[in-house]
């Protein structure tokens, strides 16, 4: 144990990494999901098979696999992509597709009523989006995407079998140099589950302050069903 | 660097055997999932409350930590405990204990989803408390949780190439191995990525049905 401890900066150092990974993974993500999952909502049948077409295309392919394609493959046909470009990436793409699920069904569960009342304001649809509809469905994305966020940072661990330094491939490589298989690995479980507290303890922060924005009361108690559902990483959409 | 069609013939059957690999493991984790999802949400239950909260933070330990270190965990260190497990066994196990903790939280939440009223009719009718739970909570809670349930099966079939990270060769590590060979990667990886990507689209289709089926409004 006390080899492990003394290996710390050298575990904090690959956590660090996954922290930006984290970060930078959740940015293009949370940018492509409000754009496919926008279009995703729009009456033009172009724009909507564009969406259904990211969607489907990106969530149907396991991050890692994607990964090691943009790592293994593309330079084949000319594209060549640094380790870390190539995780964040895929990481993205791959979240992206949850997340403009998320948008979606957020979007459509917003009450009708509010849409009609846009168009009898005569608001533009740019207006009814960015003023009516959208402020209401975050509300209704952040619990899923607290959740999205969560399985990407968990999904960052991967990002060691294509030879970035993060905390898994740190603690191999501790693993190999002290022979203390158990201590290492328990460590880095719980350094995993500390992040995966604090995001989650963001996330419950900003859900209390887009429930106050909306004068709306928060949630209490665990989630319901219907969160649970959403933030399911399989292939199901919402509403 | 274009595609070779023959390349492509030649390195089918060791994909099909990988796919073998990735489908068993994926189903006998699915079963563990199920199974311990179900202890974990009953263990939650029980009249003693400090007994439900530490099994609760057992679970969330266990769903807010990657798999790929819980796979090395009992592929690595299990055997320093004198436990000692095939590499594809570790897999199944570190899967299904893992996504447990999932279904566990949609058992739960499926049978918070079941109206108020329901408990109430039950117990104006005087009815036994097993009676209570078999006959009326149960049957009204499996129905919302199937469409989940069959979610988080796509997610698991998503997750099992992880299985690689302790050396299984399951579909994507056996297209690892046979483009590493003849360094023609271009051609395994993308037919992975296709399989990958048609099962998904064809199981989000029954899902939807399923979705559809099984609406409880």
């Amino acid at each position: 144990m006390s080899d492990v401890l003394d290996s710390f900066p050298l575990l904090l150092r690959g956590s660090w990494i996954t922290l930006q990974l984290t970060v930078y993974s959740a940015v293009l993500a949370l940018a492509l999901s409000l754009l496919f999952g926008v279009l995703g909502t729009t009456r033009g049948l172009a724009p909507r098979a564009v969406s259904r077409f990211y969607v489907e295309f990106f969530r149907g392919a396991p991050a890692l696999v994607l990964m090691f394609w943009f790592f293994y493959s593309l330079p084949l046909i000319g594209l060549r992509f640094t380790p870390m470009f190539a995780a964040v990436l895929a990481l993205g793409l791959n979240y992206g597709a949850y997340g403009a699920e998320v948008v979606r069904g957020s979007i459509n569960a917003v009450p009708k009523a509010q849409y009609e009342a846009a168009v009898a304001l005569n608001l533009t649809p740019a207006q009814r989006m960015r003023r009516v509809l959208l402020p209401q469905a975050v509300a209704l994305m952040l619990p899923p995407f607290g959740n999205l966020l969560i399985e990407l940072m968990k999904a960052t661990a991967v990002v060691s079998l294509v030879t970035i330094a993060d905390l898994m491939f740190r603690a191999q490589q501790l693993r190999a140099a002290t022979g203390e298989t158990a201590a290492v690995f328990a460590t880095i479980l719980v350094m995993y589950f500390v992040i995966a507290q604090l995001l989650q303890l963001l996330v419950r922060y900003l859900e209390r302050r887009t429930d106050r924005m909306l004068g709306r009361r928060p949630r209490k108690g665990q989630p319901e069903l219907r969160t649970v559902a959403a933030g399911a990483p399989g292939v199901g959409g919402v509403g | 660097m274009s595609w070779d069609w023959n390349y492509t013939g030649e390195i089918l059957p060791d994909l099909l055997s990988g796919l073998r690999i990735t489908i068993a493991a994926t189903l006998l984790g699915y079963v563990i999932a199920l199974v311990l999802g179900l202890v974990w949400t009953l263990l939650q239950r029980t009249p003693s409350r400090a007994f439900n909260l530490a099994v609760h933070w057992v679970a969330e330990f266990i769903r807010s930590t990657p798999l790929l270190v819980q796979l090395a965990f009992v592929f690595f260190v299990l055997p320093g405990w004198g436990l000692t497990l095939s590499a594809l066994t570790a897999g199944i196990i570190g899967l299904g204990v893992h996504y447990s903790t999932y279904t566990a939280e949609v058992y739960r939440a499926g049978i918070a989803d079941v109206p108020r009223g329901q408990w109430e009719a039950a117990t104006a009718l005087n009815l036994p408390r097993r009676r209570v739970w078999r006959s009326v909570i149960l049957p009204q809670a499996f129905r919302r949780v199937i469409p989940t349930l069959g979610n988080y099966l796509i997610a698991m079939f998503k997750d099992s190439p992880l299985l690689m990270g302790i050396t299984v060769v399951e579909l994507l590590n056996s297209a690892y191995q046979a483009g590493a060979k003849s360094l023609q990667l271009l051609e395994p990886l993308t037919v992975v990525a296709a399989l990958f990507i048609i099962v998904s689209v064809v199981s989000s289709l029954i899902i939807r049905r399923l979705e559809r089926r099984y609406a409880t409004n």
